[in-house]
């Protein structure tokens, strides 16, 4: 078996697992009416309002870090693989890299980023 | 076991091949008992570790755990999958529901496809190719994908609060776990897994270099922080979010989500195993006199060592998960971002110039 096809195989799986499962859930679980049932979960009081709104993601500066330091992975993924057959060179080459990279995340640091507010 | 387990392989292709005519139905039906391997493997390692998990945390808390349906309480957990089963799953309604049933799938697909890349003995994996480090990193988090899909189809303040950290947190997290990994790229020379396995013949890649036992280190705390447990459980935050990102979800579309956690646990710990601790390589002394002890360690099979080393790792991590309080989520951030990122990049030069300076 060529290699590759794991993956078709393994997401037509991953569908038949979760589309199995819902269908025996639904066929083997009782159902029952209610008028309060459907409403959103806010530990026993009445619901109000919706969750769609506009809120502030306190997170989304990380998110934007995790972005410059995941492309930064994927540019260093090929010089880790070469690395050993260069030697002294190959470290070099990387060194102005990631010196940059740490500046990055110096200025980061130091504009408060990565603090919590 | 992995010899004989491709022989049978092979005697059933030439069963096949000798009795149907047609070659894309051979296939049909490889493609099809693979898959049901796969799906068998993959239910059978969650349901072992939720009874896993359940008794060591009990024994931690000084308590029996399950001991009921059957010796030790081992079939509570099939009793629990039924029960799962026949629990009413409660239509909601004001959600989104194609986002709302999708996200189980995306949680599962995500660790399925990371499960179908990892090796579980010598010559037993699903897939082997030349990005094969690179390959399990990005798929194992798509599943944050599904979490921040159900989070937020919910329409739940408490499920949205859940996905917002489970997102902050696992991509945190994940940058560490990838320079960790990329340490021990540097030293193996390779993205594949099975030439990283042959690199750790003689020695394991942890006790290779110093540097492989800080990556190790900060490869653990990633990848015990990416399963959203432990004292890095603010996403299910019970205390203050109820469940966080699943809390509306009910019968079986809540249990995929538990499979899926039990399931990247393994994962976690598999990878923490391939890349570090030798996969299924036993353990052997690279001196001259210890033949013995080499062919000793041989002799056990090669699927015990690859599992036994895991089930260590899982250990360690219920272990911590069972003593630690949770931290708050400035705390976890700034464990992330002003300690453990300078650490592994500093850990990659420093194996940059170990492997250039030292090999």
């Amino acid at each position: 078996m060529s290699s590759y096809e794991i993956f078709v195989i393994v997401f037509i799986m991953a569908l038949v697992m979760v589309l199995g499962g819902s269908v025996i859930g639904l066929l083997l679980s009782p159902k029952s009416k209610n008028n309060q049932k459907g409403e959103q979960y806010e530990s026993g009081i009445p619901t109000r309002g919706t969750s769609w709104m506009q809120f502030k993601v306190g997170y989304y500066l990380i998110a934007i870090l995790f972005l410059m330091f995941d492309v930064e992975a994927v540019l260093l993924f090929p010089w880790a693989v070469i690395m050993k057959g260069m030697g002294v060179e190959g470290l070099y080459a990387v060194s102005f890299f990631l010196v940059v990279l740490i500046l990055g995340l110096a200025y980061a640091w130091r504009k408060g980023a990565l603090e919590w507010k | 076991m992995s010899l004989e387990l491709i022989d049978g392989i092979n005697k059933i292709h030439e069963f096949l091949t000798s009795n149907i005519e047609a070659a894309w139905v051979v296939s049909l039906i490889e493609y099809v008992l693979v898959g049901l391997g796969f799906l068998t493997l993959y239910a059978l390692i969650a349901l072992f570790l939720i009874i896993f998990e359940r008794k060591i945390c009990a024994y931690f808390q000084c308590r029996l755990g399950p001991n009921r349906v059957g010796p030790w309480g081992i079939f509570q957990v099939f009793a629990d999958m039924v029960k799962i089963l026949i629990k009413e799953i409660i239509p909601l309604k004001h959600n989104d529901k194609l986002l709302f049933y999708a996200a189980p799938f995306i949680v599962i697909m995500g660790s399925l496809l990371t499960f179908g890349g990892l090796q579980f003995a010598e010559g037993v994996h699903g897939v082997d190719f030349n990005v094969g480090v690179f390959y399990l990193l990005a798929v194992s988090s798509i599943s944050i994908i599904g979490v921040m899909l159900a989070g937020w189809s919910s329409n739940n303040k408490y499920s949205l609060i859940g996905a917002m950290r489970s997102g902050a947190q696992v991509i945190s997290f994940e940058l560490s776990a990838c320079l960790s990994m990329m340490a021990i790229v540097i030293l193996g020379g390779s993205m594949n897994l099975s030439d990283l396995m042959a690199a750790q013949e003689d020695v394991w890649f942890i006790f290779q270099s110093p540097f492989t036992v800080v990556a190790l280190v900060i490869y653990l705390i990633a990848a015990h922080a990416e399963t959203n447990r432990g004292p890095f459980d603010l996403p299910e935050a019970e205390s203050e979010l109820t469940a966080g990102y699943h809390v509306e979800y009910s019968g079986i579309t809540f249990g995929f989500f538990y499979v899926g956690e039990y399931c990247n646990l393994f994962i976690n710990a598999a990878i923490g195993t391939l890349v570090f601790l030798g996969g299924w390589q036993a353990f052997h002394l690279p001196f001259a006199g210890c033949e013995g002890f080499n062919a000793v360690m041989d002799a056990i099979p090669s699927y015990v060592w690859m599992f036994g080393k895991t089930l260590l790792l899982i250990f360690l991590s219920l272990w911590v998960r069972w003593t630690f309080p949770r931290l708050r989520i400035d705390q976890l951030l700034r464990l992330e971002w002003k300690i453990m990122l300078p650490f592994s990049l500093a850990n990659i030069l420093l194996m940059a110039i170990w492997v250039a300076l030292v090999k």
